[in-house]
C-alpha cells in the first residue's frame, strides 16, 4: 500500500520534471559544442581517466562550485564525505598523499608533508618519515612532526570528533588503550605511544600488527596535522587551520564557503599541489535542478558532490553540451544484499535463486540505464579497487546470456532449498531515494515470476543505521533483502570490503555487515592481507576475497555504478581520480582565464 | 392644493401629458421588470400617482407586491450599482420637482439622492455600516451635498441626534449602530435621512423591526418631522396600523399594480375592493375584543412571473365568481372611480361591493 | 481591550510552552518508542560508541524530558554550556539550542536567514495583495463576464498549480532561457537591485499561488457585501459608485483578507520550503529542510519554535487588527 502511494506521487512528480524538463531543453541555447576546441569543452569523456587541457591552465581567477549537500564536516579528523577528502586537499597536507594524476595512478600514494613514502622496517610494522623544509602553516609557522602527531591523536577522540574514519586508531591501538589527546594527562598531550617524534622532522608509526593499507589510511585526510593551540575541538570544522595553498576566508554552513590563498604556503615546499586559481569558492544550493542549470548555464564551475546530475539536467546537458560531460565510473557498487538472519536466506540456494531470477538489465535501467547508472554488475569488488576483474568475473550470469532473468535456474536452486513453490519475503529500501526504490520494485516484479512474493518496506532513509543497521530489528522485521550500495574509503579491498564481509564488523547498531557473513576463511584472508606487503599478493588476496564473497551468494550486485559529471568550459587540467573514486581530483584544477 | 388634487384628489388619475411633471412627485406609468433565468418578473407593472409637498402616501401591500421596489425605483437605486448581472428594465416616467428621473443624467440622480430625496430603511442594523460611527455616516451624509469642513458637519450631525431625540447627541455621535437600541438606531437613521432637508422622503418598513412601544414613538417622530420640515413623505409599509396614523392618502398594491388608492379614510371606511377588505381584516385592532375579528387573506401572494390572467387577485378572491361570463379571469380590471378621488380595480359592480362591504365585511371588523 | 490583550498574550504563552513540550515529545520520545537511538542518528559511517555516547550526554538525552524541556528554557534567558569529552561549548542567550552537526548555536542561525524568509514572505504579500484583492474585486464587479470567468480560471490554476512547478517554469523561461533575471539571493544590505531581482522570481512564484486564493476569497466577500443593505445605504445617500466600493464595500472586505493575510504571513515566515528550495534561497525553510536530512533536532526545534512564535504573533496582530477594523470585536 505504501509502495503504491508512493509510486502515485512520484509519478507525478516525474511527470511535472518531464514538462520542465522538455521546457528547458528548449530554453537552454546554444550549440552542442561537443568538440575539443581550446577555448571551449575538452570534449565528451575527455577527461576520464586522462588528463583534459592541462596546458590551458593559467594563474589566477575563481573556481565556482556548487552543491546541493555541505560537508559532513570540514574538520579533517571528522569529514567522510568523499567530496570532503578531495576537496580538504586545498587546505590541508598529509605525510602522503594520492598522486595528482588520472585514472588508476591517482590512487597510488606519493609524499606530501614528507620527503619520500614511508621507510618501512620491522616486518612492515615501523613506519618513518621525515618532514620537508619549508612547509608552514597558515601563520608562517614550521609544521612539526608533532602537529602531525597531534592531528592524527584527535582520531582518539570519537566522542568529541565523531564522524570520520577510525582506521588508524584501530591499526596503531587496537585495544583501544589511549584516550584521545583531550582526555590526555601528559603535558604536551602527546601521550599516543604508538607514534613518535624524535625531533620536529622525524615521525614514527610503531604498529603493533602489521598492516599493509597503513600508508593508504595515512594518506587520508584524517592524517593531517593539526596544531594544538589551534584546535577549536568540535568547532574545528567551521575554520580548519590551514597547512594548504588556500584558506578559510568565510564559511557559513550550507550557505556558501570561500578559500582564498595561503601566502605563507610555499610552492617549492609542494611537490602536488599546482594552486592555479586565486579563490575558491563553493555555493550550496537546495535545488538539484537549480545547480545544474547554473552548472550549464556557466554560472558554476563543478559539482563538489560529484555524484552525477540529476535526470533532468543530465537530459539537457547530453543533448546540448556532451562536450562538457565524463562518464567514470564512481566505485560504487549497487546491490542487494541478504541477511542470513531472515528466513529462508540462511539457505545459500534460496539466496542463489533471488540472485538468478532478478532482471539485471531492469535493475540497470532503474538505476538510470548504462549511462547515467553503469554496467552491470557482475560481482562485489569495485573495478577501481586493486584485484578487481570487471565484468570478466561473473559466477551467476549476471551479465550473460540470461541478464533478464535466468528462471530456469532459479527454480532448479527453489528446488534446493525446498521452496520450489517459492516463498514470501520483504525488501527494505530508503525511503529518500527513488532510484532504489525502483530497484526495488523491479526484483519484485521479476521475482513474482519464479514464486518469490516480495512485500516493498520504505523506511527513513536518515535512519539507517538504526534500521538495518540493527540486525535484531532486521531479524524482527523480516527484511531478507536490503538494497545499498557501498564505495571504497581509500581504493583497496580493506577499504571497501572490511566493514561488509569480515565477521568482525558485525555490530548491533550501525552495522554494514547486513550479510551477517561469518566465514573463517574470507577473515583469515584479511588477517593474509594486511599482512602482506607487496602488492601483487595484496592484489590476489582481493580477488580471492571477491570470490569467496560472491561463492556465498550473499549479494545480488546491480551494477558498478557510473556518473554523469559536468566540467565548465572555463576550467583546464582536469582529470577523475581513482584515488577519489572517479571524481574529478579538485586540488589541481585550473582556469583558463584570470578573469 | 393644485388644480389637479382638486378634480384628482392628491392621487388622480394624471394620464394627461400636459400635467406632467406638475406635481411635486408625478409617477406615470411605472414598470419595473427584472429579467431573470426563470422569466422576466414583473415587479412593477404600470404604477401611477401623484403626491405634493407636505403630504404623506401610504402604499400599502404584502411583501412582493411591488412596493419597495417602486421606492428603491424612484430613488433610482435599482440602475446604481447592478453590477455584472443583468439590469432592471424600466420604464414609465418618475418626475421629481419637474425633473424626470428615469430619462435624466445617472449622475445628477445621484446628486438628488440623498439631497432632494432620502429613504428610511426597513432594518436599521443592517442599513448602517457596521464599522463607521453613528457621526461619521451622518457626517459623509452631509458632506457628500454641502461643501463644509469636518467640523461643521459634526455640528450639523449632533444637531440632528439632538432633534430626533438621541440624549447626550455629542456623545452618542462617537457611538457605533451596535452600541445603539434599535429605536436609537432607526433615530439615527432618520436624522441621517433629513440631514440635507430632503424635500421627498421614504420611508420603507420604517417600524417593521422595532417592538411595539418603539414603533409609535418612531411614527410620532416621522410625522412631527413631516410637519418642521414640510416634506412629501411615502411609507411603505404591509401594516394599515402604520398608514392609519401618519397617510393622507394611501396606495394599496397587489402583483406589481395598484387596486386601490383614495384618501386614508375613504379607503379605511369605505375599502372598495376585495384585497383591500382582507388587509383591513388581518390588521389587529385593539378597539374590538373578538375573537373571529381577523380575517385573513387566504392563499399566497402571485408569482410576479406568472401573474394571474384577468385579475391578479382572482385565485384569492372568494367574490370572484360574482362577475359575470368569468370576467375576473380573463379581463384584467382597471381602475375606476367609486368616490370622487378614490379609485379602485374590480369587476364587481360599486353597489354590490358597497352591499358585501357594509352588510358582510364591515361588521366583522 | 487592555485586558483583552493580557488575556491573549498569556495564551500565547502557555501555547509555547505547550509546542515547545509537543516538539520535544516528537522529536526525542518517539524516536525512543519506535527504537531508533536519536544519538546514533548524529554519528557518521562508522558508529562509535564512546561517540554515540557522547552525544548523548551533550544533548542530555539521557535526562528525563522534562528536565530536557527545562534546560531548552532556560538557555533561552541565560545561555548553555554543552560540555562532554574535554569539549566545552558555549551557546550565549537567547540559546535555542545548539547544532552538533553543523557546529553552531541554532539563533544566529536564525538571525542570519530571517530577513532572507521575511523579504520573500513581505514581498509576495504586497504583490499578491495588491494583484490578488484587485482582481477578486474586478471580477465582484463585473460578474459572469469574460474577465470574471478568465480570472478564476487563472485563479483556479494558481490554486492548484504546486510551487515546485511554476517555480522552476518561471526559472527555465526567465532566467535559464531568456536570461532576463539572475535569480540568485543578493541581501539587501549588499545591493538593492541585486536583492530585488534575485526576489523577484520568488515573489511572483509564490505571489501568485496567493493572489489565486485571496482573488477568489476576495470575489465571493465582495459579492456579499456587496449585496448588504448598508451598501444600498450608502447609494441611497448620494456618494458615487468609486465611494460606495473602495470605502464602503473595501473596508468590509478587507476584514476576512486581512485574518488570512496574518495566517498566511505567520505560516510563510516559519519557511516558504518549496519556494526557499525551488529557487535555492538562503532562508529559514531551507534551513528547516536541511535541517530535516540530517537530522540536525536543535535547528528543527529552534525553526519550529520561531515558526510557532511567528504564527502566535500573527494570530495576535490578527486579533488586534480585526479589534480595529471592526468595533464590534471591541465589545466582546
Amino acid at each position: 500500500m505504501t509502495t503504491q502511494r508512493t509510486s502515485g506521487r512520484a509519478k507525478r512528480t516525474a511527470a511535472a520534471a518531464a514538462v520542465v524538463a522538455a521546457l528547458l531543453t528548449t530554453a537552454a541555447c546554444g550549440g552542442g559544442d561537443d568538440g575539443g576546441s581550446k577555448n571551449g569543452a575538452a570534449g565528451f569523456d575527455a577527461a576520464n581517466n586522462k588528463v583534459a587541457q592541462a596546458s590551458e591552465a593559467k594563474k589566477g581567477g575563481t573556481l565556482r562550485f556548487g552543491s546541493v549537500q555541505d560537508a559532513d564536516s570540514w574538520d579533517t579528523t571528522r569529514g567522510y564525505y568523499g567530496f570532503m577528502w578531495n576537496f580538504s586537499r586545498y587546505y590541508s597536507r598529509q605525510l602522503v598523499t594520492n598522486k595528482t594524476e588520472a585514472g588508476a595512478a591517482g590512487a597510488e600514494i606519493t609524499p606530501d608533508l614528507a620527503t619520500g613514502v614511508a621507510k618501512v622496517t620491522d616486518d612492515g610494522k615501523t613506519y618513518t618519515y621525515t618532514l620537508r623544509d619549508g612547509v608552514t602553516w597558515e601563520d608562517g609557522k614550521p609544521i612539526t612532526s608533532k602537529d602531525v602527531k597531534y592531528g592524527i591523536e584527535r582520531v582518539w577522540a570519537q566522542d568529541v570528533l565523531s564522524g570520520g574514519p577510525t582506521y588508524l586508531k584501530e591499526v596503531l591501538d587496537p585495544k583501544g588503550e589511549y584516550k584521545g589527546p583531550y582526555k590526555d594527562k601528559a603535558k604536551d598531550h602527546l601521550g599516543l605511544k604508538s607514534i613518535k617524534t624524535p625531533d620536529d622532522k622525524t615521525i614514527v608509526f610503531h604498529l603493533p600488527q602489521a598492516n599493509s593499507d597503513f600508508e593508504e589510511m595515512l594518506a587520508l585526510t584524517s592524517g593531517s596535522p593539526v596544531r594544538q593551540d589551534k584546535d577549536t575541538k568540535s568547532k574545528y570544522g567551521l575554520h580548519p587551520f590551514s597547512s594548504g595553498p588556500y584558506k578559510f576566508a568565510s564559511y557559513s554552513p550550507g550557505k556558501d564557503l570561500k578559500l582564498v590563498r595561503n601566502a605563507n604556503w610555499k610552492a617549492s615546499s609542494d611537490p602536488v599541489r599546482k594552486a592555479y586559481p586565486d579563490a575558491i569558492t563553493i555555493k550550496f544550493f537546495s535545488n538539484a535542478n537549480d545547480l545544474d542549470q547554473r552548472l550549464i548555464n556557466g554560472d558554476l564551475d563543478i559539482d563538489l558532490a560529484q555524484t552525477g546530475m540529476s535526470p533532468q539536467g543530465r537530459t539537457v546537458a547530453l543533448k546540448k553540451h556532451k562536450g562538457n560531460l565524463d562518464n567514470p565510473v564512481s566505485g560504487y557498487v549497487r546491490y542487494a544484499v541478504f541477511p542470513q538472519s531472515v528466513k529462508p536466506f540462511d539457505n545459500e540456494h534460496c539466496r542463489k535463486a533471488v540472485i538468478y531470477g532478478a532482471d539485471h538489465v531492469s535493475l540497470q535501467t532503474a538505476r538510470g540505464g548504462p549511462v547515467a547508472g553503469g554496467d552491470i554488475g557482475t560481482n562485489m569488488l569495485p573495478p577501481s579497487v586493486p584485484g578487481a576483474e570487471g565484468q570478466k568475473y561473473d559466477p551467476y550470469g549476471i551479465a550473460g546470456a540470461n541478464k533478464s532473468g535466468n528462471v530456469a535456474k532459479a527454480k532448479e536452486e527453489l528446488k534446493a532449498c525446498g521452496k520450489p513453490k517459492g516463498f514470501s519475503t520483504t525488501i527494505a529500501v530508503r525511503n529518500n531515494k527513488p532510484v532504489e526504490v525502483a530497484t526495488a520494485q523491479s526484483m519484485q516484479a521479476a521475482l513474482k515470476k519464479i514464486g518469490v512474493n516480495v512485500q516493498i518496506d520504505q523506511y527513513d532513509g536518515a535512519q539507517t543505521p538504526g534500521i538495518i543497521g540493527s540486525p535484531s530489528n532486521v531479524k524482527k522485521k523480516g527484511y531478507g533483502i536490503i538494497i545499498m550500495g557501498w564505495g571504497p574509503d581509500f581504493p583497496s579491498v580493506q577499504g571497501y570490503g572490511l566493514p561488509l564481509w569480515n565477521s568482525k564488523y558485525i555490530l548491533e547498531s550501525g552495522n554494514n555487515n547486513y550479510a551477517l557473513i561469518k566465514d573463517k576463511k574470507i577473515d583469515g584472508l584479511f588477517t593474509d592481507y594486511v599482512k602482506t606487503l607487496d602488492d601483487a599478493g595484496k592484489t590476489k588476496i582481493a580477488t580471492e576475497i571477491n570470490h569467496k564473497v560472491m561463492e556465498g551468494a550473499y549479494y545480488l550486485p546491480f551494477t558498478f555504478e557510473k556518473f554523469l559529471n559536468w566540467r565548465s568550459d572555463r576550467v583546464a587540467n582536469i582529470y577523475t581520480s581513482n584515488g577519489y573514486s572517479g571524481m574529478y581530483d579538485f586540488v589541481n584544477l585550473g582556469l583558463k582565464s584570470s578573469k | 392644493m393644485t388644480e389637479l388634487s382638486k378634480t384628482g384628489a392628491a392621487v388622480g388619475e394624471p394620464t394627461d401629458p400636459t400635467t406632467a411633471g406638475k406635481a411635486f412627485l408625478d409617477v406615470r406609468d411605472l414598470k419595473v421588470h427584472f429579467p431573470t433565468d426563470d422569466g422576466l418578473v414583473k415587479s412593477v407593472d404600470g404604477l401611477t400617482f401623484t403626491l405634493e409637498k407636505g403630504k404623506t402616501l401610504g402604499i400599502v401591500g404584502e411583501s412582493g407586491s411591488g412596493k419597495s421596489v417602486t421606492s428603491l425605483g424612484i430613488m433610482g437605486l435599482h440602475t446604481a450599482g447592478q453590477y455584472g448581472k443583468q439590469k432592471a428594465r424600466i420604464s414609465g416616467e418618475i418626475w421629481l420637482n419637474g425633473t424626470e428621473l428615469l430619462s435624466a443624467d445617472p449622475d445628477q440622480v445621484r446628486r438628488m439622492r440623498g439631497r432632494e430625496m432620502a429613504m428610511i430603511f426597513q432594518d436599521p442594523l443592517s442599513a448602517l455600516h457596521p464599522y463607521y460611527t453613528i457621526g461619521q455616516q451622518i457626517v459623509e451624509a452631509y458632506r457628500i451635498h454641502h461643501k463644509v469642513d469636518k467640523k461643521t458637519a459634526r455640528k450639523r450631525a449632533i444637531e440632528m441626534l439632538d432633534r430626533v431625540g438621541i440624549p447626550q447627541p455629542d456623545k452618542r455621535v462617537d457611538s457605533y449602530p451596535h452600541e445603539f437600541s434599535g429605536g436609537m438606531r432607526q433615530r439615527a437613521m432618520i436624522a441621517m435621512s433629513l440631514v440635507n432637508n430632503p424635500e421627498l422622503l421614504i420611508a420603507d418598513e420604517p417600524t417593521t423591526a422595532l417592538d411595539v412601544t418603539v414603533q409609535a414613538q418612531i411614527l410620532d417622530l416621522i410625522r412631527d418631522l413631516q410637519k418642521e420640515f414640510g416634506s412629501a413623505v411615502i411609507v411603505i409599509t404591509h401594516d394599515l396600523g402604520v398608514v392609519a396614523e401618519l397617510a393622507d392618502d394611501i396606495l394599496v398594491m397587489y402583483g406589481g399594480r395598484c387596486v386601490e388608492r383614495g384618501p386614508a379614510e375613504k379607503v379605511f371606511y369605505e375599502p372598495r375592493h376585495p384585497y383591500t377588505w382582507g388587509l383591513l381584516g388581518s390588521m389587529p385592532r385593539l378597539d374590538r375584543e373578538q375573537q373571529d375579528r381577523l380575517i385573513p387573506v387566504k392563499g399566497s401572494p402571485p408569482s410576479l412571473i406568472n401573474i394571474p390572467s384577468g385579475c391578479a387577485f382572482n385565485p384569492r378572491c372568494p367574490y370572484a365568481d360574482l362577475p359575470k361570463d368569468n370576467v375576473t379571469r380573463t379581463v384584467r380590471p382597471e381602475l375606476t372611480q367609486v368616490g370622487s378621488t378614490h379609485w379602485a380595480a374590480c369587476h364587481m359592480s360599486t353597489e354590490q361591493r358597497e352591499r358585501i362591504w357594509t352588510e358582510e365585511i364591515a361588521p366583522k371588523l | 481591550m487592555l485586558a483583552y490583550l493580557i488575556r491573549r498574550l498569556f495564551a500565547a504563552a502557555v501555547m509555547l510552552v505547550v509546542i515547545v513540550m509537543v516538539v520535544f515529545g516528537i522529536f526525542f520520545l518517539v524516536p525512543k518508542w519506535a527504537g531508533v537511538d536519536v544519538a546514533t542518528s548524529f554519528v557518521g559511517k562508522q558508529a562509535d560508541p564512546a561517540a554515540v555516547e557522547a552525544i548523548r550526554e551533550k544533548l542530555g538525552l539521557s535526562d528525563p524530558i522534562f528536565q530536557q524541556v527545562w534546560e531548552f528554557f532556560k538557555g533561552i534567558f541565560v545561555g548553555r554550556t554543552y560540555a562532554a569529552g574535554g569539549d566545552v561549548t558555549h551557546c550565549a542567550a537567547p540559546c535555542f539550542g545548539y547544532s552538533f552537526r553543523s557546529e553552531q548555536a541554532i539563533w544566529p542561525v536564525l538571525t542570519d536567514r530571517f530577513p532572507v524568509t521575511l523579504s520573500l514572505a513581505l514581498g509576495a504579500a504586497v504583490l499578491w495583495l495588491v494583484f490578488g484583492v484587485a482582481a477578486g474585486v474586478l471580477s465582484a464587479l463585473k460578474r459572469g463576464t469574460l474577465w470574471d470567468r478568465t480570472a478564476m480560471v487563472v485563479a483556479l490554476g494558481g490554486v492548484s498549480l504546486p510551487i515546485y512547478f511554476t517555480g522552476l517554469l518561471s526559472l527555465a523561461i526567465f532566467s535559464y532561457g531568456l536570461g532576463l533575471i539572475d535569480a540568485q539571493y543578493v541581501p539587501l544590505e549588499d545591493s538593492f537591485s541585486g536583492w530585488f531581482g534575485g526576489m523577484i522570481l520568488p515573489w511572483i512564484t509564490l505571489a501568485f499561488l496567493y493572489a489565486a486564493m485571496y482573488a477568489r476569497i476576495t470575489r465571493a466577500t465582495m459579492l456579499e457585501i456587496l449585496g448588504e443593505d448598508y451598501i444600498r445605504t450608502a447609494r441611497a445617500k448620494g456618494l458615487k459608485e468609486q465611494t460606495v466600493i473602495g470605502k464602503h464595500a473595501m473596508r468590509s472586505t478587507m476584514t476576512p483578507i486581512l485574518t488570512m493575510l496574518g495566517m498566511d504571513l505567520g505560516a510563510l515566515i516559519g519557511g516558504a520550503i518549496l519556494t526557499e528550495t525551488t529557487f535555492s534561497l538562503p532562508g529559514l525553510g531551507q534551513a528547516v529542510l536541511n535541517a530535516i536530512k540530517n537530522q540536525d533536532l536543535p535547528v528543527i526545534l529552534g525553526v519550529t519554535l520561531i515558526t510557532s512564535v511567528a504564527v502566535l504573533i500573527a494570530n495576535l496582530l490578527v486579533d488586534i487588527l480585526y479589534a480595529v477594523i471592526d468595533p464590534r470585536v471591541r465589545l466582546s
